[in-house]
C-alpha cells in the first residue's frame, strides 16, 4: 500500500514504451494495406521475414549481453524497426538480403551501441543504406503497381524470395525513377508518356495511395500525441517549398510538388522515420531545424544527386547533426527569462 | 638505457602494443588499402621494410643528433627508406605499385613509424631497435592482412585473388572463391567496411585480453589457498 501525496496535475500518463511502439505499428496499417494492394504478397513476405529475423537477432544479442530477453522484447522497439525496414525494402527481395539488413539494423546499429535509447542512428535506415550501397541491383527493383500489370502469384513470389530466380516483367520504374531517367522530357511529356504517371490521379500510380495511407497513419499518431508536429511539418514544408522554387515545367524542372510529397518514401519518412524519439533532436525548435534540413537534403539529393530517393541518406546525415542541433537549441527552462545556451556556464 | 628483453619486444609488437589494434596508428593506409589480401600484403611488407630500416638508422645516429633537430632528422631518414621501398616496388611489382599508388609514398606520414623511431629506436641500441621495427611492422602487416582477407571474403567472395601481382607466376592460381554466384557484399569493400572490420577486430582483441585476465585472476585466487593450507600444516607441525 502506498499513499504518496502528489500535487496537481493529477493526470495519469498511460504512455509506456510498449504502448507507444504498438501504436506506431498500428499506425502503419493503412499504408501497409495500400502497399499490399498495389505491390502484392511480397510486402507481406518482407514483413514476415523482417519481423522474424529482427526479433531473433534481438533475442540472440540480449542473450549474449546477459540481459533479460523477455523484458526487452516486450518493449516492441525491435518490432517497429522490423516493420519499418519491411516496408522500406522492395517487395520480393531475396531472403538473404533481408537477413543481412536485419543483422545490421538490430546487431550493429542498435545493440552494439547499447540497445534502445543509445543508438545514434535510426536502425532501419542504417540497414536500408547498407543494403542500398551493397546490393544496388536488388534494391532498385520495385514491383510495378497492380494497375500497370499483373502481380506475381504467391508461389512465384516465394520462389523469387527463397531461390533467387529472377522473375522479369513484374518490376517497373517508381515515379521518382521515371523522373530521374527521362531528363530530356518536359514534365508534361513525362506525365503523358510514362504509364506510372498517366495511370495516376495526382502523383504516381499506386505510390500516391501508399503515401496517403502513411499520411493517415501519421495523423493518427499526431492525434494520439505520440510525437509533436514540428519535425514532419517542417520537413514536408521545406520539401514542398523547394519543389515549388525549382518547378518550371521544362525538362530541367524538378518534379511537381505533389509528386515530391506523395511518392517514394516521403510520408513514411516524415511520420515514421524522422519522428524516432531516440535519434532525432529533442527540443521543439530543434525538431523544426532537424525536419527542415531533412526536407532540404531529400530535395537536393532527389533533384541533383544520383539516387532517385533520398530519405534514408538525409535521415542518417541529420542523425549525425542531432546532438549538435540540441546543443544550440536548449529550451528556456521555467523560471528563467531567457533560454540558457548549452555553451554558457550554469549559475547556481 | 636498460636492457629490453627480446621476448618483451616481440610480445609488444605482435599483441600487447600492436600498432594497428592498440596504438591505432597508421590507420590511413590500414583503412584505405585493405580491400584485398594482395594489397594488404604489399603495403604491409613495404611498411615492414621501411620500419626496420628507419629504426636501425635512427638508432645508429641516436647519440649524434640533438633533441632540437630530432624530428626533422627522423622524417628525412623515413622518407629515404620510403623512396627506396617505392622504387623497389616500381621495379619488381609494377602493377601492384600502380594499384597502391599514393599510399606507398604516404608510408612517410605513417605515425607508427615515426612513433617507433621516437619512442624506441632513439633510446635503444641498433639490434633491439631493428627487432622492435621488425615486430611492430609484422604486427601491423598481420592486422592489415586479416582486415584485407575479411573484406575480400565478404565483399567479393574470394580469397588471395590476384596474388601474382606480388608473387609472380607462383601465386597466380591461389584464388579461392566461395561460389560462382556470390552476390558481392559491396559495403565490405567500400570505406565503411574497413572501419567496421577494424572495429570488430579491436573488439575481438579486447575480448581475448579480458578473458585472459579473468583466467589469470581465477588462477591467482586459487594459488593463495594452496599456500595457506600448506602453512596451516607447517604451523601444525611446529606446535
Amino acid at each position: 500500500m502506498s499513499f504518496i501525496s502528489q500535487s496537481s496535475p493529477h493526470a495519469h500518463a498511460t504512455n509506456s514504451t510498449q504502448r507507444v511502439m504498438l501504436t506506431v505499428v498500428l499506425a502503419t496499417i493503412p499504408g501497409a494495406l495500400a502497399m499490399v494492394y498495389f505491390f502484392g504478397v511480397g510486402v507481406i513476405i518482407n514483413l514476415t521475414l523482417t519481423i522474424g529475423f529482427c526479433l531473433g537477432f534481438e533475442a540472440a544479442v540480449l542473450y549474449l549481453r546477459k540481459r533479460p530477453i523477455g523484458f526487452y522484447l516486450k518493449d516492441f522497439s525491435a518490432l517497429v524497426t522490423a516493420v519499418l525496414l519491411g516496408l522500406a525494402l522492395p517487395p520480393y527481395s531475396p531472403w538473404w538480403m533481408i537477413f543481412v539488413g536485419c543483422f545490421f539494423a538490430i546487431v550493429v546499429a542498435k545493440q552494439l551501441y547499447g540497445g534502445l535509447g543509445f543508438n545514434p542512428f535510426n536502425p532501419a535506415m542504417i540497414a536500408y543504406v547498407v543494403l542500398l550501397i551493397s546490393f544496388p541491383v536488388q534494391m532498385t527493383q520495385w514491383a510495378a503497381p497492380v494497375n500497370l500489370g499483373d502481380l506475381p502469384s504467391i508461389s512465384e513470389a516465394l520462389t523469387k524470395v527463397f531461390t533467387g530466380t529472377a522473375i522479369d516483367g513484374y518490376s517497373g520504374a517508381t515515379p521518382l525513377d521515371a523522373f530521374k531517367q527521362s531528363e530530356s522530357l518536359t514534365v508534361a511529356d513525362i506525365y503523358s508518356q510514362k504509364p506510372i504517371f498517366s495511370e495516376a490521379f495526382f502523383a504516381g500510380a499506386g505510390w500516391e495511395w501508399v503515401n496517403a495511407g502513411f499520411l493517415l497513419g501519421g495523423l493518427f499518431l499526431l492525434w494520439r500525441k505520440i510525437f509533436t508536429w514540428h519535425a514532419p511539418v517542417s520537413m514536408l514544408a521545406v520539401l514542398a517549398l523547394m519543389s515549388i522554387i525549382f518547378y518550371d515545367g521544362s525538362s530541367e524542372s524538378s518534379a511537381p510538388v505533389l509528386t515530391h510529397l506523395f511518392s517514394g518514401a516521403t510520408m513514411l519518412g516524415a511520420f515514421f522515420i524522422i519522428t524516432d524519439p531516440v535519434s532525432s533532436a529533442v527540443s521543439n525548435k530543434g525538431r523544426l531545424i532537424f525536419g527542415g534540413c531533412i526536407g532540404l537534403l531529400v530535395f537536393l539529393i532527389r533533384h541533383f544527386g544520383n539516387y532517385p530517393d533520398a530519405v534514408a541518406f538525409s535521415v542518417l546525415l541529420m542523425n549525425f547533426a542531432a546532438p549538435f542541433i540540441d546543443y544550440y537549441t536548449v529550451p528556456r527552462s521555467y523560471g528563467h527569462s531567457k533560454p540558457r545556451r548549452a555553451t554558457e556556464k550554469v549559475d547556481v | 638505457m636498460s636492457q629490453v628483453s627480446y621476448q618483451e619486444i616481440t610480445e609488444n609488437g605482435l599483441w600487447k602494443n600492436n600498432p594497428a589494434l592498440v596504438q591505432l596508428l597508421g590507420l590511413c593506409p590500414l583503412l584505405a588499402v585493405s580491400g584485398s589480401v594482395v594489397n594488404a600484403l604489399g603495403l604491409g611488407i613495404a611498411t615492414l621494410v621501411v620500419l626496420v630500416g628507419s629504426n636501425l638508422a635512427v638508432s645508429l645516429i641516436r647519440n649524434a643528433v640533438t633533441d632540437a633537430i630530432k624530428l626533422p632528422a627522423f622524417v628525412m631518414i623515413i622518407a629515404s627508406f620510403t623512396t627506396c621501398a617505392e622504387l623497389l616496388m616500381q621495379a619488381f611489382t609494377y602493377e601492384l605499385y600502380q594499384i597502391l599508388g599514393i599510399f606507398i609514398a604516404l608510408i612517410v606520414t605513417n605515425c607508427a613509424i615515426l612513433g617507433r623511431a621516437d619512442a624506441f629506436a632513439s633510446k635503444n641500441k641498433p639490434i633491439p631497435s631493428m627487432i622492435d621495427g621488425f615486430m611492430m611492422g609484422l604486427g601491423f602487416a598481420l592486422v592489415l592482412m586479416v582486415v584485407g582477407a575479411v573484406r575480400e571474403l565478404l565483399g567479393n567472395g574470394t580469397l588471395f585473388a590476384d596474388m601474382h601481382l606480388l608473387l609472380g607466376e607462383f601465386g597466380r592460381n591461389w584464388t579461392i572463391s566461395i561460389s560462382d554466384n556470390y552476390p558481392g557484399f559491396l559495403v565490405a569493400v567500400l570505406p565503411p567496411g574497413a572501419f567496421l572490420v577494424t572495429g570488430f577486430l579491436i573488439a575481438l582483441k579486447n575480448i581475448i585480453d579480458s578473458e585472459a585476465a579473468r583466467r589469470k585472476k581465477a588462477r591467482q585466487a586459487l594459488a593463495p589457498e594452496e599456500k595457506s593450507s600448506r602453512r596451516v600444516r607447517t604451523t601444525g607441525n611446529i606446535t
